[in-house]
């Protein structure tokens, strides 16, 4: 194919030599997706007066040229100008290819009404919002979305959840790279640098297949800016800080962009937090240290185009002295006392328990767009996730981690878009991926997680359909094949007596025993299928109603299948099975939404049958030399969670703004008869947003937020036989904390600090009357409240 | 016009040899990539044996769980007869038995005294158990204890390990906080 721009050099050293004015061109200018001709686009003659219109056919003519070499400009509505060099002497016809998927290459054109698909239940978090959290996680910015809510250890390790399901079950999409970081452990947060994403997108459903059959819960998609081809130099840079924590971040990007297309951009941040404070005090051993650097670069062409991007992301987490306990009677202490058991004065240390998480995450993405056809893009990524905690130990090993994992995931995934068609688009491509986690030895302690290796391989097809101009329809398949062989040494009692798999899996053993312990060799294959279809139509005025139906499909994770042992952060034995199937989910939802300023709303019903859901429950305790220890075991049910979220947006006057959305959750294990473990209770949040544009556009908020006590939850308290006080104590681990209502201040200025930057000063109070209250999805909700009145000082710059 | 002339394919090639030899690059770094992954458990108790002697006499009480949690439960054993009013000196003693020889733990909490204390309840309220060895700090440890039994009775003793308790403490393991390493139940009987 012709590349427009490298023609384009030969013009710089052309001689200009007089001549008649008789010369005459010819052409035809052609939609490059679909080769059909474009009608009334302009040819215009640089430093000349001449020029033409496309008739009917794409064909222009243009008589009287002086010249012989020379510059023609072809434009057209909505498609990127042209320019296009001629000689006449070589060719006296031309045919000129416009490309009329300008929101691609330009930034500018991007609105947030933009979907990642046309028929699915999306909402998406803007920069402002993302800017808000700045000094927070991935999850605290996600739960600003109805819907999502959170499973959390402390506060700064905060897991995503999506109408309650969370984990494995939620895809994270890191610039177009399915984030592997070990996402299977309950106080794994995703490893993330909010101050790296421009855009974040939250999927409430399994509909979106190129990226993975396993979407039960939803997506997560954190999205690239575009640039525009401009030569432009521009950045920010932030600071913030906070009274709760004694700390802040500072975070500074650079983005470089030219005209050719080329860009690059450099972002890093640094994040520190001391021990941060309940209302009533110091929670000691909670702050955080976190390090973060991204880079892109990237070319955005016509035809063609690649873009590369690195994260790196360096967590060193502390995870409050308190949750550390040793046995049943420690965790009945811990719940019936009032306040932690460990309060020292504020500190910045970062002492035991604590989590060093390290990420590495790179890819290069490549595409070109084949002429009438579509676009072709190739994708490889490999990302390493280190993950050490620290635990109390005795002797030399306060710096030897009880687990140190690292897991290597790489992938290749070439995609073919196919645009020609007016009203039809399909998507197709395959995946290849290769996983190895490697359990680090040197720790002396029995990898929770053993070694092993994955490999995926899926193909995929979805399409999407104009049936008339207000609705829209798409579908899509895939099929995932996926094989993990892992090396596992188990308690020979436990593999012949206590679970049995002598018998139900003599093809894993080794043959080797050692200590009394079993080698094996565990090999498992799945075959995934998931499907989906979405239906959209816009309704008369600016109603717009949604249908989607997702099959998805999840094979058991690592952690559900070899969890086996004492997991020392958790305090708690944790005991997976390999008798694990795969989940099976069918989503169903619908919206009915109105895009108004004035007054808006977003309906948006869902229900999801889960065959198969794998849960990890309180099951009773162990004797050990510890005395009785907590167990907590992976078991296989069928599930339904269903239930509403309600957004509602209305104008009360041109400056002030009212917000409010609430979620209604129902998760049931239907086959115990019983409430689904860790879900969601209600919550509404109301907001009140006075903003004057004029006035350095000023803008101050209030929120609310309310979150009811779970009354639904399944009981698995219990009682154990406490020695020391020669008494049978109630385990109470299940019943939920009380209702809260917390309430926030926001504001924001921004002042023109010299010719072409701005300054914005935010300042924001969090749980403003100092609540102390517990949250139902916190694991350390037995040992200690959550974080008390913040007050927050943040000082942007752009330039 | 454009002052800039790169080929964008060119530029891929090289991108793309760079990650190559990144990953090269990770992959032979590692120092800590390796394929034995039998861990030997090196904080493992699991052998916990309180020694009682006064003169010849010799009783002992044994919890052993060789195979750490899960796997076989845990065993109790005593040898000996514990006798009314005597005074015995008592021991104790924590071992690892999956090492070999077996490493002995109580060297550990001896070193780490400050940071551990053990704890002796009976529920034969005729029996008083006390602490005979301290820390650096003069708080005690309870490694080394004195033993006396009153009248005859039947019961249980407690022998519980704290971490990071606090110290001074008064003498409860109710109030003394930290986090248990060994809580195991011994029955008692003093005839």
């Amino acid at each position: 194919m012709k590349n427009i721009f490298s023609v384009l050099f030969f013009l710089i050293n052309s001689i200009v030599i007089a001549q008649d004015c008789n010369h005459k061109l010819t052409g035809v200018v052609i939609d490059f997706h679909n080769n059909k001709p474009i009608e009334n686009a302009t040819i215009k003659v640089l430093n000349a007066s001449n020029y033409a219109i496309t008739d009917a056919n794409g064909n222009f003519t243009i008589n009287n040229l002086c010249q012989t070499n020379f510059t023609i400009e072809v434009a057209h509505i909505s498609c990127e100008t042209q320019t296009v060099s001629i000689n006449l002497n070589e060719d006296n016809s031309v045919s000129v290819f416009l490309e009329h998927h300008l929101e691609e290459l330009n930034e500018v054109v991007i609105q947030t009404s933009s979907r990642t698909e046309v028929t699915s239940i999306e909402q998406s978090l803007n920069q402002k919002t993302i800017e808000q959290f700045s000094d927070k996680s991935l999850g605290d910015a996600l739960k600003t979305v109805s819907g999502v809510s959170s499973l959390n250890t402390g506060n700064t390790i905060v897991k995503p959840m999506i109408h309650g399901l969370h984990s494995s079950r939620l895809l994270i999409i890191n610039n177009n790279v399915r984030l592997f970081d070990q996402e299977w452990g309950d106080e794994h947060a995703p490893n993330i640098d909010i101050n790296a994403s421009d855009r974040i997108e939250v999927i409430k459903g399994a509909n979106t297949l190129i990226y993975g059959s396993d979407a039960i819960g939803g997506l997560i998609l954190i999205k690239p800016k575009k640039y525009a081809t401009l030569d432009s130099l521009f950045g920010s840079s932030m600071l913030s800080f906070n009274s709760n924590g004694l700390g802040g971040i500072v975070n500074s990007e650079i983005i470089k962009t030219y005209q050719s297309g080329y860009y690059a951009k450099l972002q890093a941040s640094y994040k520190r937090f001391g021990d941060f404070k309940a209302p009533d005090y110091h929670l000691t051993n909670s702050g955080i240290e976190s390090m973060n650097l991204s880079a892109r670069l990237g070319y955005n062409g016509f035809e063609k185009g690649f873009d590369a991007y690195y994260s790196y992301v360096n967590n060193e987490i502390a995870i409050l002295q308190s949750s550390h306990i040793g046995n049943v009677n420690d965790l009945v202490m811990a719940i019936n006392r009032q306040e932690p058991r460990v309060i020292n004065d504020f500190s910045y240390n970062i002492n035991y328990p604590r989590q060093n998480i390290l990420h590495h995450l790179a890819k290069v993405e490549a595409y070109k767009r084949l002429q009438g056809l579509g676009k072709l893009s190739l994708q490889y990524d490999f990302q390493i996730n280190r993950r050490k905690e620290y635990d109390l130990r005795r002797g030399d090993r306060a710096n030897t981690p009880v687990i140190d994992l690292r897991l290597f995931t790489t992938s290749l995934q070439p995609n073919l878009e196919i645009d020609a068609f007016d009203d039809f688009e399909i998507n197709t491509g395959f995946l290849l991926r290769f996983q190895q986690n490697d359990a680090i030895s040197g720790t002396g302690v029995n990898p929770l997680i053993p070694d092993y290796e994955k490999y995926d391989a899926g193909i995929y097809a979805t399409g999407n359909y104009k049936l008339n101009l207000f609705s829209e329809i798409s579908a899509g398949i895939r099929y995932d094949f996926s094989r993990i062989e892992a090396k596992k040494w188990y308690n020979t009692t436990d593999w012949e007596d206590t679970y049995n798999y002598d018998e139900l899996f003599p093809e894993f053993e080794s043959g080797i025993t050692e200590n009394s312990e079993t080698l094996t060799y565990p090999k498992f294959s799945f075959h995934n299928i998931s499907a989906n279809f979405g239906y959209n139509r816009h309704l008369h005025n600016d109603f717009e109603l949604f249908f989607n139906y997702g099959l998805a499909s999840r094979m058991p994770n690592p952690s559900e299948l070899f969890s086996d042992g004492l997991h020392h952060s958790a305090a708690r034995i944790e005991i997976g099975q390999l008798t694990m199937n795969k989940e099976i989910a069918n989503k169903f939802m619908a919206s009915l939404v109105r895009n108004n300023h004035n007054f808006g709303f977003s309906v948006s019903p869902y229900f999801n049958y889960i065959k198969n859901y794998i849960q990890l429950i309180p099951d009773g305790i162990t004797t050990t030399v510890r005395g009785a220890f907590p167990v907590w075991e992976y078991n296989q049910l069928d599930a339904r969670i269903f239930g509403v979220d309600v957004d509602v947006n209305k104008a009360i006057t041109s400056t002030i703004d009212y917000k409010g959305s609430i979620s209604l959750l129902q998760g049931d294990n239907l086959s115990d008869d019983v409430a689904l473990i860790h879900m969601p209770s209600t919550n509404f949040t109301n907001s009140i947003s006075y903003y004057n544009k004029n006035l350095n556009q000023l803008s101050i908020g209030l929120t609310h937020k309310t979150v009811l006590q779970q009354k639904r939850y399944p009981d698995y308290n219990f009682y154990t036989y406490n020695a020391t006080v020669d008494d049978n104590v109630y385990v109470d681990i299940s019943s939920p904390p009380s209702s809260y209502s917390l309430f926030g201040f926001n504001s924001s200025a921004t002042f023109k600090a010299f010719k072409t930057g701005a300054l914005k000063v935010e300042f924001n109070v969090e749980n403003i009357f100092n609540t102390a209250y517990r949250e139902y999805l916190n694991r350390l909700r037995y040992f200690a409240d959550e974080l008390g009145r913040n007050f927050n000082l943040k000082i942007k710059i752009n330039y | 016009m454009k002052d800039f002339n790169l080929n964008p394919i060119k530029n891929l090639k090289l991108i793309a040899l760079f990650f190559a030899a990144s990953i090269a690059f990770t992959s032979c770094s590692s120092d800590d990539d390796d394929h034995d992954d039998h861990e030997h458990e090196e904080e493992l108790i699991t052998t916990v044996t309180y020694t009682l002697t006064s003169g010849t006499d010799v009783v002992t009480f044994t919890f052993q769980d060789l195979d750490g949690e899960g796997g076989n439960e845990p065993t109790y054993n005593q040898t000996g007869t514990l006798l009314a009013n005597t005074t015995y000196a008592g021991e104790i003693e924590l071992l690892n038995e999956t090492e070999s020889p077996a490493e002995d733990i109580t060297h550990e909490v001896e070193e780490e005294g400050d940071d551990h204390e053990f704890f002796y309840t009976s529920t034969i309220s005729d029996i008083s158990i006390t602490k005979d060895d301290t820390d650096e700090d003069g708080n005690p440890i309870g490694i080394e204890t004195t033993f006396t039994t009153g009248a005859a009775g039947t019961g249980s003793l407690i022998v519980v390990l704290k971490h990071e308790p606090t110290k001074p403490n008064d003498g409860s393991v109710a109030n003394a906080g930290g986090s248990t390493d060994v809580e195991v139940t011994f029955p008692l009987t003093v005839q």
